[in-house]
Protein backbone atom coordinates (compact mmCIF):
# COMPACT_ATOMS: atom_id res chain seq x y z
CA UNK A 1 0.00 0.00 0.00
CA UNK A 2 2.75 2.77 0.84
CA UNK A 3 4.31 2.03 -2.00
CA UNK A 4 1.32 1.74 -4.32
CA UNK A 5 0.80 5.70 -2.79
CA UNK A 6 4.49 6.94 -3.32
CA UNK A 7 4.00 5.82 -6.94
CA UNK A 8 0.44 7.64 -6.90
CA UNK A 9 2.50 10.64 -5.55
CA UNK A 10 5.17 10.49 -8.19
CA UNK A 11 3.05 9.77 -11.04
CA UNK A 12 0.76 13.46 -9.98
CA UNK A 13 3.86 15.05 -9.58
CA UNK A 14 5.06 14.00 -13.19
CA UNK A 15 1.77 14.23 -14.46
CA UNK A 16 1.66 17.88 -13.81
CA UNK A 17 4.52 18.53 -15.07
CA UNK A 18 3.31 17.06 -18.29
CA UNK A 19 -0.05 17.91 -17.94
CA UNK A 20 0.66 21.78 -17.99
CA UNK A 21 3.37 21.48 -21.22
CA UNK A 22 0.62 19.33 -22.72
CA UNK A 23 -1.99 22.60 -22.32
CA UNK A 24 0.48 24.92 -24.51
CA UNK A 25 0.68 22.15 -27.51
CA UNK A 26 -3.22 22.29 -26.97
CA UNK A 27 -3.91 25.54 -27.26
CA UNK A 28 -1.83 26.10 -29.81
CA UNK A 29 -3.19 23.47 -31.69
CA UNK A 30 -6.54 24.76 -31.14
CA UNK A 31 -5.55 28.15 -32.72
CA UNK A 32 -3.66 27.24 -35.76
CA UNK A 33 -4.12 23.82 -35.98
CA UNK A 34 -0.34 23.39 -36.00
CA UNK A 35 1.46 20.34 -34.25
CA UNK A 36 4.13 22.83 -33.03
CA UNK A 37 6.97 20.18 -31.97
CA UNK A 38 8.92 22.89 -30.62
CA UNK A 39 6.93 23.60 -27.39
CA UNK A 40 9.03 20.79 -25.78
CA UNK A 41 12.25 22.89 -26.59
CA UNK A 42 10.46 25.93 -25.44
CA UNK A 43 10.28 23.62 -21.73
CA UNK A 44 13.56 23.02 -21.65
CA UNK A 45 14.57 26.89 -22.22
CA UNK A 46 12.61 27.36 -19.56
CA UNK A 47 14.24 24.95 -17.23
CA UNK A 48 17.55 26.42 -18.43
CA UNK A 49 16.16 30.22 -17.59
CA UNK A 50 14.91 28.66 -13.73
CA UNK A 51 18.79 27.15 -13.58
CA UNK A 52 20.05 31.04 -14.60
CA UNK A 53 18.35 32.40 -12.35
CA UNK A 54 19.38 30.21 -9.11
CA UNK A 55 23.07 30.91 -10.05
CA UNK A 56 22.38 34.54 -9.98
CA UNK A 57 20.72 34.00 -6.67
CA UNK A 58 24.55 32.19 -5.06
CA UNK A 59 23.34 29.07 -6.81
CA UNK A 60 21.82 25.78 -5.05
CA UNK A 61 24.19 26.05 -1.93
CA UNK A 62 24.98 29.18 -1.25
CA UNK A 63 21.52 31.22 -1.30
CA UNK A 64 21.83 35.17 -1.13
CA UNK A 65 17.74 35.54 -0.80
CA UNK A 66 14.88 33.55 0.99
CA UNK A 67 14.18 30.26 -0.94
CA UNK A 68 10.76 31.50 -1.69
CA UNK A 69 11.92 34.85 -3.16
CA UNK A 70 14.33 32.81 -5.30
CA UNK A 71 11.68 30.23 -6.25
CA UNK A 72 8.98 33.05 -7.35
CA UNK A 73 12.04 34.61 -9.49
CA UNK A 74 12.95 31.06 -10.86
CA UNK A 75 9.48 30.95 -12.06
CA UNK A 76 8.23 34.23 -12.80
CA UNK A 77 11.54 34.03 -15.19
CA UNK A 78 10.55 31.27 -16.92
CA UNK A 79 7.37 32.42 -17.66
CA UNK A 80 8.15 35.71 -18.88
CA UNK A 81 11.09 33.93 -21.15
CA UNK A 82 9.18 31.02 -22.20
CA UNK A 83 6.35 33.18 -22.93
CA UNK A 84 8.51 35.85 -25.62
CA UNK A 85 10.25 33.06 -27.12
CA UNK A 86 6.74 31.50 -27.83
CA UNK A 87 5.89 34.74 -28.98
CA UNK A 88 8.72 35.29 -30.81
CA UNK A 89 8.79 31.92 -32.89
CA UNK A 90 4.99 32.34 -33.72
CA UNK A 91 5.89 35.86 -35.45
CA UNK A 92 8.35 34.74 -37.08
CA UNK A 93 8.39 31.03 -38.14
CA UNK A 94 5.02 30.40 -38.45
CA UNK A 95 3.09 33.49 -39.11
CA UNK A 96 4.73 33.63 -42.53
CA UNK A 97 3.76 30.64 -43.31
CA UNK A 98 0.14 30.80 -42.01
CA UNK A 99 -1.71 30.60 -45.86
CA UNK A 100 0.69 27.76 -46.55
CA UNK A 101 -0.22 24.50 -46.68
CA UNK A 102 -0.06 22.35 -43.12
CA UNK A 103 3.03 20.82 -44.10
CA UNK A 104 4.89 23.81 -44.30
CA UNK A 105 4.61 24.78 -40.77
CA UNK A 106 4.78 21.60 -39.32
CA UNK A 107 8.52 20.97 -41.23
CA UNK A 108 9.68 24.18 -40.11
CA UNK A 109 8.51 24.01 -36.30
CA UNK A 110 10.71 20.56 -36.42
CA UNK A 111 13.52 23.39 -37.91
CA UNK A 112 12.61 25.53 -34.53
CA UNK A 113 12.84 22.57 -32.56
CA UNK A 114 16.55 21.83 -33.81
CA UNK A 115 17.15 25.30 -33.78
CA UNK A 116 16.75 25.34 -30.10
CA UNK A 117 18.43 22.41 -29.31
CA UNK A 118 21.31 23.22 -30.92
CA UNK A 119 21.66 26.86 -29.97
CA UNK A 120 20.93 25.77 -25.77
CA UNK A 121 23.93 23.16 -26.85
CA UNK A 122 26.35 25.94 -28.77
CA UNK A 123 25.64 28.18 -25.76
CA UNK A 124 26.18 26.48 -22.78
CA UNK A 125 27.19 23.13 -23.70
CA UNK A 126 26.56 19.56 -23.59
CA UNK A 127 27.35 18.88 -20.00
CA UNK A 128 23.73 18.23 -17.70
CA UNK A 129 23.23 21.10 -15.01
CA UNK A 130 21.72 20.19 -11.62
CA UNK A 131 19.50 22.21 -9.60
CA UNK A 132 20.35 20.66 -6.74
CA UNK A 133 17.40 21.23 -5.27
CA UNK A 134 18.04 18.92 -2.27
CA UNK A 135 20.52 21.71 -1.13
CA UNK A 136 18.17 24.85 -0.50
CA UNK A 137 14.45 22.18 0.15
CA UNK A 138 16.01 19.31 2.03
CA UNK A 139 14.44 15.86 1.28
CA UNK A 140 13.12 16.04 5.17
CA UNK A 141 10.66 19.01 4.50
CA UNK A 142 7.20 17.84 2.91
CA UNK A 143 4.52 15.78 4.75
CA UNK A 144 5.64 12.02 5.80
CA UNK A 145 3.32 9.86 6.26
CA UNK A 146 3.31 6.23 6.97
CA UNK A 147 5.94 5.94 4.69
CA UNK A 148 5.33 8.03 2.09
CA UNK A 149 7.32 11.07 1.36
CA UNK A 150 5.36 13.76 0.04
CA UNK A 151 8.18 16.10 -0.17
CA UNK A 152 7.56 20.23 -0.39
CA UNK A 153 8.80 20.42 -3.53
CA UNK A 154 6.32 17.79 -4.57
CA UNK A 155 3.53 19.68 -2.78
CA UNK A 156 4.51 22.79 -4.69
CA UNK A 157 4.65 21.25 -7.78
CA UNK A 158 1.25 19.89 -7.68
CA UNK A 159 0.03 22.66 -5.86
CA UNK A 160 1.51 25.25 -8.17
CA UNK A 161 0.01 23.43 -11.55
CA UNK A 162 -3.51 22.83 -9.56
CA UNK A 163 -3.86 26.77 -9.66
CA UNK A 164 -2.29 27.33 -13.10
CA UNK A 165 -4.61 25.02 -14.86
CA UNK A 166 -7.39 26.64 -12.90
CA UNK A 167 -6.53 29.69 -13.64
CA UNK A 168 -6.09 29.22 -17.31
CA UNK A 169 -9.83 27.57 -17.25
CA UNK A 170 -11.11 30.49 -16.16
CA UNK A 171 -9.45 32.52 -18.28
CA UNK A 172 -10.47 30.32 -21.08
CA UNK A 173 -13.93 30.26 -20.27
CA UNK A 174 -14.72 33.84 -18.81
CA UNK A 175 -12.99 36.03 -20.04
CA UNK A 176 -12.73 37.87 -23.30
CA UNK A 177 -9.14 36.75 -24.32
CA UNK A 178 -10.79 33.45 -23.73
CA UNK A 179 -13.63 33.93 -26.05
CA UNK A 180 -11.35 35.38 -28.67
CA UNK A 181 -8.89 32.18 -28.86
CA UNK A 182 -12.07 29.51 -28.75
CA UNK A 183 -13.70 32.18 -31.48
CA UNK A 184 -10.37 32.14 -33.32
CA UNK A 185 -9.73 28.12 -32.76
CA UNK A 186 -12.96 27.67 -34.19
CA UNK A 187 -13.09 29.81 -37.61
CA UNK A 188 -10.79 32.03 -37.82
CA UNK A 189 -12.21 34.13 -40.70
CA UNK A 190 -15.25 34.48 -38.72
CA UNK A 191 -13.58 35.85 -35.75
CA UNK A 192 -11.69 38.05 -37.86
CA UNK A 193 -15.38 39.15 -39.16
CA UNK A 194 -16.36 40.21 -35.35
CA UNK A 195 -13.48 42.40 -35.08
CA UNK A 196 -10.85 40.16 -33.11
CA UNK A 197 -7.52 41.07 -33.69
CA UNK A 198 -6.33 37.61 -34.50
CA UNK A 199 -2.92 38.22 -34.75
CA UNK A 200 -2.92 39.56 -31.31
CA UNK A 201 -5.06 36.74 -30.07
CA UNK A 202 -2.79 34.18 -31.92
CA UNK A 203 0.10 36.03 -30.04
CA UNK A 204 -1.33 35.90 -26.47
CA UNK A 205 -2.12 32.34 -26.83
CA UNK A 206 1.40 31.56 -27.58
CA UNK A 207 2.42 33.55 -24.71
CA UNK A 208 0.20 31.75 -22.44
CA UNK A 209 1.37 28.32 -23.53
CA UNK A 210 4.88 29.12 -23.65
CA UNK A 211 4.95 30.42 -20.54
CA UNK A 212 2.93 27.27 -18.83
CA UNK A 213 6.19 25.03 -20.69
CA UNK A 214 8.47 27.81 -19.10
CA UNK A 215 7.33 27.12 -15.38
CA UNK A 216 6.96 23.19 -15.84
CA UNK A 217 10.67 23.66 -17.22
CA UNK A 218 11.42 24.89 -13.63
CA UNK A 219 9.47 22.10 -11.94
CA UNK A 220 11.00 19.56 -13.97
CA UNK A 221 14.18 21.23 -12.86
CA UNK A 222 13.38 21.17 -9.05
CA UNK A 223 11.99 17.46 -9.10
CA UNK A 224 14.19 15.41 -11.66
CA UNK A 225 17.62 17.45 -10.82
CA UNK A 226 19.02 17.43 -14.35
CA UNK A 227 18.92 20.29 -16.55
CA UNK A 228 20.41 19.49 -20.24
CA UNK A 229 19.50 20.47 -23.81
CA UNK A 230 17.86 17.60 -25.44
CA UNK A 231 15.22 16.99 -22.14
CA UNK A 232 12.85 18.87 -23.98
CA UNK A 233 12.61 16.24 -26.39
CA UNK A 234 11.19 13.36 -24.88
CA UNK A 235 9.13 15.72 -22.38
CA UNK A 236 7.20 17.50 -25.11
CA UNK A 237 6.77 14.01 -27.03
CA UNK A 238 5.13 12.64 -23.79
CA UNK A 239 3.35 16.11 -23.47
CA UNK A 240 1.81 15.66 -27.07
CA UNK A 241 0.61 12.03 -26.10
CA UNK A 242 -0.91 13.60 -23.46
CA UNK A 243 -2.72 16.33 -25.18
CA UNK A 244 -3.56 13.52 -28.06
CA UNK A 245 -5.01 11.56 -24.85
CA UNK A 246 -6.98 13.61 -23.89
CA UNK A 247 -8.69 15.18 -26.65
CA UNK A 248 -5.88 17.97 -28.64
CA UNK A 249 -7.09 21.27 -28.46
CA UNK A 250 -9.23 20.37 -25.34
CA UNK A 251 -7.64 22.32 -22.12
CA UNK A 252 -9.22 19.66 -19.37
CA UNK A 253 -8.40 17.08 -21.63
CA UNK A 254 -4.89 18.28 -21.77
CA UNK A 255 -4.43 18.42 -18.41
CA UNK A 256 -6.65 14.82 -17.73
CA UNK A 257 -4.06 13.10 -20.20
CA UNK A 258 -0.91 14.71 -18.73
CA UNK A 259 -2.14 13.28 -15.38
CA UNK A 260 -3.05 10.34 -16.67
CA UNK A 261 0.60 9.73 -18.41
CA UNK A 262 2.20 11.16 -15.86
CA UNK A 263 0.66 8.10 -13.58
CA UNK A 264 1.04 5.42 -16.34
CA UNK A 265 4.62 6.10 -15.88
CA UNK A 266 5.19 5.81 -12.60
CA UNK A 267 3.63 2.74 -12.18
CA UNK A 268 5.20 1.48 -14.97
CA UNK A 269 8.21 2.10 -13.84
CA UNK A 270 7.48 1.39 -9.74
CA UNK A 271 5.81 -2.46 -10.49
CA UNK A 272 7.31 -3.44 -14.18
CA UNK A 273 10.53 -2.01 -14.91
CA UNK A 274 11.86 2.04 -15.86
CA UNK A 275 12.54 0.05 -19.34
CA UNK A 276 8.91 -0.76 -20.14
CA UNK A 277 7.92 3.14 -19.34
CA UNK A 278 8.26 4.59 -22.42
CA UNK A 279 6.47 1.45 -24.17
CA UNK A 280 3.45 1.60 -21.50
CA UNK A 281 3.30 5.39 -22.29
CA UNK A 282 3.11 5.15 -25.81
CA UNK A 283 0.39 2.05 -25.62
CA UNK A 284 -1.82 3.66 -24.22
CA UNK A 285 -1.66 6.25 -26.84
CA UNK A 286 -2.35 3.58 -29.14
CA UNK A 287 -4.98 2.76 -27.39
CA UNK A 288 -7.02 5.33 -26.54
CA UNK A 289 -6.71 6.44 -30.33
CA UNK A 290 -8.30 3.08 -31.55
CA UNK A 291 -11.36 3.20 -29.10
CA UNK A 292 -11.46 6.88 -29.14
CA UNK A 293 -10.02 8.66 -31.66
CA UNK A 294 -11.09 12.36 -30.68
CA UNK A 295 -9.66 11.27 -27.52
CA UNK A 296 -11.04 10.86 -23.98
CA UNK A 297 -12.42 14.40 -23.65
CA UNK A 298 -12.62 15.42 -27.60
CA UNK A 299 -16.49 15.47 -29.18
CA UNK A 300 -16.74 13.99 -32.44
CA UNK A 301 -15.59 17.83 -33.95
CA UNK A 302 -18.48 20.26 -34.72
CA UNK A 303 -18.65 21.12 -38.33
CA UNK A 304 -18.51 24.59 -39.52
CA UNK A 305 -21.89 24.30 -41.67
CA UNK B 1 -26.30 53.62 -64.87
CA UNK B 2 -23.48 52.75 -62.26
CA UNK B 3 -25.19 54.18 -59.03
CA UNK B 4 -28.69 54.58 -60.66
CA UNK B 5 -30.88 56.98 -58.82
CA UNK B 6 -30.11 57.54 -55.28
CA UNK B 7 -31.41 60.91 -53.97
CA UNK B 8 -28.19 63.41 -53.84
CA UNK B 9 -29.10 65.42 -50.65
CA UNK B 10 -28.35 61.46 -48.64
CA UNK B 11 -25.55 61.24 -46.46
CA UNK B 12 -23.38 58.83 -48.42
CA UNK B 13 -22.49 55.33 -45.46
CA UNK B 14 -20.30 53.66 -48.07
CA UNK B 15 -19.07 54.21 -51.41
CA UNK B 16 -16.77 51.72 -53.23
CA UNK B 17 -14.54 53.79 -56.21
CA UNK B 18 -14.28 51.48 -58.53
CA UNK B 19 -12.74 48.61 -57.01
CA UNK B 20 -10.73 45.59 -59.04
CA UNK B 21 -10.33 42.27 -56.59
CA UNK B 22 -7.98 39.73 -57.54
CA UNK B 23 -7.76 35.86 -55.82
CA UNK B 24 -3.68 34.95 -57.00
CA UNK B 25 -3.50 36.01 -60.72
CA UNK B 26 -7.49 35.64 -61.01
CA UNK B 27 -9.77 39.02 -61.22
CA UNK B 28 -12.84 38.76 -59.28
CA UNK B 29 -14.34 42.57 -58.97
CA UNK B 30 -13.85 44.88 -62.13
CA UNK B 31 -14.12 48.42 -61.61
CA UNK B 32 -16.96 47.97 -58.72
CA UNK B 33 -18.62 50.95 -58.08
CA UNK B 34 -21.22 50.95 -55.36
CA UNK B 35 -22.70 53.16 -52.78
CA UNK B 36 -25.29 52.49 -49.57
CA UNK B 37 -26.45 56.26 -48.46
CA UNK B 38 -27.07 56.19 -44.89
CA UNK B 39 -29.97 54.62 -43.50
CA UNK B 40 -30.76 52.95 -47.11
CA UNK B 41 -31.42 49.62 -47.61
CA UNK B 42 -29.47 48.61 -51.14
CA UNK B 43 -29.26 44.77 -52.86
CA UNK B 44 -26.84 43.13 -54.28
CA UNK B 45 -27.64 40.87 -57.03
CA UNK B 46 -26.19 38.29 -59.19
CA UNK B 47 -25.89 34.79 -60.47
CA UNK B 48 -23.35 32.52 -58.67
CA UNK B 49 -19.84 33.35 -58.57
CA UNK B 50 -20.84 36.68 -59.69
CA UNK B 51 -18.04 38.39 -56.97
CA UNK B 52 -21.36 39.07 -54.78
CA UNK B 53 -19.11 37.71 -51.65
CA UNK B 54 -15.75 39.13 -52.86
CA UNK B 55 -17.49 42.53 -52.83
CA UNK B 56 -18.26 42.23 -49.10
CA UNK B 57 -15.26 41.00 -48.28
CA UNK B 58 -13.57 43.91 -50.14
CA UNK B 59 -15.97 46.18 -48.23
CA UNK B 60 -15.15 44.17 -44.67
CA UNK B 61 -11.22 44.65 -45.58
CA UNK B 62 -11.15 40.46 -45.53
CA UNK B 63 -9.60 40.98 -48.95
CA UNK B 64 -7.98 43.68 -50.28
CA UNK B 65 -8.68 45.36 -53.81
CA UNK B 66 -5.71 45.58 -56.66
CA UNK B 67 -6.98 49.23 -57.01
CA UNK B 68 -9.64 51.42 -56.22
CA UNK B 69 -10.90 52.59 -52.86
CA UNK B 70 -13.30 52.27 -50.18
CA UNK B 71 -14.96 54.84 -48.53
CA UNK B 72 -17.06 54.56 -44.91
CA UNK B 73 -18.61 57.84 -44.40
CA UNK B 74 -16.05 59.53 -46.33
CA UNK B 75 -13.24 58.19 -44.67
CA UNK B 76 -10.87 56.14 -47.12
CA UNK B 77 -10.16 52.89 -44.74
CA UNK B 78 -9.33 50.69 -47.93
CA UNK B 79 -5.93 50.48 -45.93
CA UNK B 80 -7.65 49.65 -42.52
CA UNK B 81 -7.54 46.58 -40.66
CA UNK B 82 -11.00 44.74 -40.36
CA UNK B 83 -11.26 45.52 -37.11
CA UNK B 84 -10.56 49.08 -37.68
CA UNK B 85 -13.99 48.98 -39.72
CA UNK B 86 -15.70 47.24 -37.27
CA UNK B 87 -14.81 49.94 -34.97
CA UNK B 88 -16.05 52.32 -37.24
CA UNK B 89 -19.64 50.76 -37.63
CA UNK B 90 -19.18 47.63 -39.88
CA UNK B 91 -20.81 44.41 -39.15
CA UNK B 92 -21.38 41.56 -41.37
CA UNK B 93 -23.75 38.44 -41.34
CA UNK B 94 -21.96 36.23 -43.34
CA UNK B 95 -22.58 33.94 -46.03
CA UNK B 96 -23.31 30.30 -44.03
CA UNK B 97 -24.25 32.12 -41.28
CA UNK B 98 -20.66 30.87 -39.26
CA UNK B 99 -21.36 31.23 -36.21
CA UNK B 100 -19.05 29.63 -33.06
CA UNK B 101 -20.88 26.38 -32.58
CA UNK B 102 -18.30 25.05 -29.89
CA UNK B 103 -19.67 28.45 -28.20
CA UNK B 104 -23.14 29.41 -26.36
CA UNK B 105 -25.51 31.35 -27.95
CA UNK B 106 -24.84 34.36 -25.31
CA UNK B 107 -21.27 33.94 -25.98
CA UNK B 108 -21.87 33.83 -29.55
CA UNK B 109 -23.62 37.71 -29.32
CA UNK B 110 -20.65 38.78 -26.72
CA UNK B 111 -18.57 37.92 -29.35
CA UNK B 112 -20.39 39.97 -31.64
CA UNK B 113 -19.86 42.76 -29.64
CA UNK B 114 -16.37 42.16 -29.07
CA UNK B 115 -14.62 46.11 -29.72
CA UNK B 116 -17.40 47.47 -27.65
CA UNK B 117 -15.88 46.03 -24.31
CA UNK B 118 -16.58 48.30 -20.85
CA UNK B 119 -19.54 49.61 -22.55
CA UNK B 120 -23.30 48.87 -21.29
CA UNK B 121 -24.67 46.44 -23.86
CA UNK B 122 -27.96 45.78 -21.84
CA UNK B 123 -29.46 48.08 -24.65
CA UNK B 124 -27.97 45.81 -27.92
CA UNK B 125 -29.31 42.62 -25.84
CA UNK B 126 -32.63 43.83 -25.49
CA UNK B 127 -33.10 45.22 -29.09
CA UNK B 128 -31.62 41.71 -30.17
CA UNK B 129 -33.88 39.49 -28.23
CA UNK B 130 -36.85 41.82 -28.81
CA UNK B 131 -35.94 41.01 -32.52
CA UNK B 132 -35.28 37.06 -31.66
CA UNK B 133 -36.51 36.19 -28.27
CA UNK B 134 -35.50 32.74 -29.06
CA UNK B 135 -32.64 33.58 -28.50
CA UNK B 136 -32.84 34.59 -24.79
CA UNK B 137 -34.54 31.43 -24.46
CA UNK B 138 -30.98 29.65 -25.84
CA UNK B 139 -28.99 31.57 -24.61
CA UNK B 140 -26.97 28.98 -22.59
CA UNK B 141 -27.35 26.44 -25.65
CA UNK B 142 -24.23 25.56 -27.78
CA UNK B 143 -24.80 27.54 -30.84
CA UNK B 144 -23.75 24.18 -32.92
CA UNK B 145 -27.09 22.60 -31.47
CA UNK B 146 -29.30 25.31 -33.55
CA UNK B 147 -31.22 24.85 -35.87
CA UNK B 148 -30.62 26.84 -39.58
CA UNK B 149 -33.29 28.89 -39.07
CA UNK B 150 -31.89 29.91 -35.75
CA UNK B 151 -28.10 29.93 -36.60
CA UNK B 152 -29.46 32.76 -39.05
CA UNK B 153 -31.40 34.58 -36.03
CA UNK B 154 -28.06 34.21 -34.18
CA UNK B 155 -25.84 35.38 -36.78
CA UNK B 156 -28.05 38.09 -37.35
CA UNK B 157 -28.23 39.17 -33.77
CA UNK B 158 -24.77 38.66 -33.23
CA UNK B 159 -23.68 41.45 -35.90
CA UNK B 160 -26.37 43.69 -34.27
CA UNK B 161 -24.27 43.31 -30.94
CA UNK B 162 -22.04 46.13 -32.63
CA UNK B 163 -24.99 48.85 -32.81
CA UNK B 164 -23.43 48.75 -36.88
CA UNK B 165 -24.20 51.68 -39.16
CA UNK B 166 -23.58 49.46 -42.20
CA UNK B 167 -24.90 46.24 -41.97
CA UNK B 168 -23.60 43.80 -44.85
CA UNK B 169 -25.17 40.57 -45.06
CA UNK B 170 -24.50 37.53 -47.63
CA UNK B 171 -27.28 35.50 -48.72
CA UNK B 172 -29.26 35.64 -45.36
CA UNK B 173 -32.17 33.41 -46.43
CA UNK B 174 -29.87 30.62 -48.09
CA UNK B 175 -30.93 27.18 -46.76
CA UNK B 176 -34.29 28.80 -44.70
CA UNK B 177 -37.41 27.02 -45.48
CA UNK B 178 -40.25 29.19 -47.59
CA UNK B 179 -41.66 30.55 -44.45
CA UNK B 180 -38.87 31.31 -42.73
CA UNK B 181 -37.38 33.47 -45.54
CA UNK B 182 -40.33 35.82 -45.41
CA UNK B 183 -39.73 35.97 -41.71
CA UNK B 184 -36.18 36.93 -42.69
CA UNK B 185 -37.53 39.86 -44.95
CA UNK B 186 -39.73 41.31 -42.39
CA UNK B 187 -36.46 41.28 -40.04
CA UNK B 188 -34.42 42.95 -42.22
CA UNK B 189 -37.10 45.63 -43.12
CA UNK B 190 -37.41 46.01 -39.29
CA UNK B 191 -33.78 46.66 -38.86
CA UNK B 192 -33.54 48.70 -41.57
CA UNK B 193 -36.65 50.95 -40.07
CA UNK B 194 -34.53 51.63 -37.12
CA UNK B 195 -32.00 53.56 -39.39
CA UNK B 196 -28.95 50.97 -40.03
CA UNK B 197 -27.74 51.47 -43.39
CA UNK B 198 -28.16 47.67 -44.96
CA UNK B 199 -26.37 46.00 -48.12
CA UNK B 200 -27.85 42.90 -48.55
CA UNK B 201 -26.47 40.01 -51.08
CA UNK B 202 -29.24 37.97 -52.29
CA UNK B 203 -30.15 34.92 -55.08
CA UNK B 204 -34.09 35.47 -54.26
CA UNK B 205 -34.08 39.07 -56.55
CA UNK B 206 -37.80 39.43 -56.43
CA UNK B 207 -38.18 39.93 -52.97
CA UNK B 208 -34.62 41.12 -51.88
CA UNK B 209 -35.93 43.94 -54.26
CA UNK B 210 -39.56 44.12 -52.77
CA UNK B 211 -37.73 45.87 -49.40
CA UNK B 212 -34.98 47.54 -51.50
CA UNK B 213 -34.71 50.89 -52.01
CA UNK B 214 -32.19 50.15 -54.74
CA UNK B 215 -30.41 47.36 -56.21
CA UNK B 216 -27.08 46.20 -58.39
CA UNK B 217 -27.13 43.72 -60.25
CA UNK B 218 -22.90 41.94 -60.81
CA UNK B 219 -21.99 39.63 -63.66
CA UNK B 220 -18.37 38.32 -63.71
CA UNK B 221 -17.15 40.78 -61.42
CA UNK B 222 -18.66 43.71 -63.45
CA UNK B 223 -22.04 45.74 -62.21
CA UNK B 224 -24.18 45.42 -65.39
CA UNK B 225 -27.52 47.39 -63.66
CA UNK B 226 -28.20 49.45 -60.92
CA UNK B 227 -31.15 51.05 -60.19
CA UNK B 228 -33.92 51.92 -57.83
CA UNK B 229 -36.35 49.16 -56.61
CA UNK B 230 -39.21 49.80 -58.62
CA UNK B 231 -37.69 50.05 -61.89
CA UNK B 232 -35.37 47.52 -61.63
CA UNK B 233 -38.49 44.61 -61.27
CA UNK B 234 -40.77 47.03 -63.61
CA UNK B 235 -37.72 47.06 -66.21
CA UNK B 236 -37.45 43.55 -68.09
CA UNK B 237 -33.41 44.39 -68.03
CA UNK B 238 -33.36 42.47 -64.84
CA UNK B 239 -34.18 38.97 -66.54
CA UNK B 240 -31.76 39.61 -69.34
CA UNK B 241 -28.97 40.83 -66.84
CA UNK B 242 -29.85 36.93 -65.47
CA UNK B 243 -30.24 35.36 -68.57
CA UNK B 244 -27.33 36.59 -69.89
CA UNK B 245 -24.79 35.37 -67.78
N1 LIG C 1 -10.61 32.36 -51.70
C1 LIG C 1 -10.74 32.28 -53.05
N2 LIG C 1 -9.68 31.94 -53.81
C2 LIG C 1 -9.79 31.87 -55.14
N3 LIG C 1 -10.93 32.11 -55.81
C3 LIG C 1 -12.02 32.44 -55.10
C4 LIG C 1 -11.99 32.53 -53.69
N4 LIG C 1 -13.22 32.89 -53.25
C5 LIG C 1 -13.99 33.00 -54.35
N5 LIG C 1 -13.28 32.72 -55.47
C6 LIG C 1 -13.78 32.79 -56.84
O1 LIG C 1 -14.24 34.09 -57.07
C7 LIG C 1 -15.41 34.07 -57.86
C8 LIG C 1 -16.49 34.87 -57.18
O2 LIG C 1 -16.82 34.23 -55.96
P1 LIG C 1 -17.86 34.85 -54.95
O3 LIG C 1 -17.51 36.25 -54.69
O4 LIG C 1 -17.94 33.93 -53.80
O5 LIG C 1 -19.20 34.78 -55.79
P2 LIG C 1 -20.72 34.80 -55.34
O6 LIG C 1 -20.77 35.18 -53.91
O7 LIG C 1 -21.34 35.80 -56.24
O8 LIG C 1 -21.27 33.44 -55.59
C9 LIG C 1 -15.76 32.61 -58.07
O9 LIG C 1 -15.34 32.23 -59.36
C10 LIG C 1 -14.98 31.90 -57.02
O10 LIG C 1 -14.60 30.61 -57.46
MG1 LIG D 1 -21.45 34.11 -52.26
Amino acid sequence: MTFFLQQVVDGLTTGSVYALIALGYSMVYGVLKLLNFAHGDIYMVGAFIGYFVLQAFGGATALVAPVAVVLIAMFAAAALGAGLLGVGIERFAYRPLRESPRIAPLITALGVSFFLENAVLLLFGSETRLYSTSSFIPFSTGVHVAGVNISLVRILVVVLAAVLMVGLRVLVERTRLGKAMRAVAFDREAAEMMGIQVDRTISATFFIGSALAGVAGVMAGLVFDQVFSLMGFIAGLKAFTAAVVGGIGNVPGAMLGGLLIGLAESFATGYISSTFQNLIVFGILIGVMLLRPNGLLGRATLQKV
Amino acid sequence: MRNGDRAASDAILLRLEEITTHYGPIRILEQVSIEVGEGELVCLLGGNASGKSTTLKTILGLVRPTSGRVLLRGEDVTNRQVSYRVGRGMAIVPENRRVFAPLTVLENLELGAYLRHGEDLREEFERVYTLFPRLHERGDQLAGTLSGGEQQMLAMGRALMSRPRLLLMDEPSMGLSPALVEQNFEIIAQIHATGVGILVVEQNANMALSIADRGYVLQTGQVVLANRSSELLASDELKKAYLGR
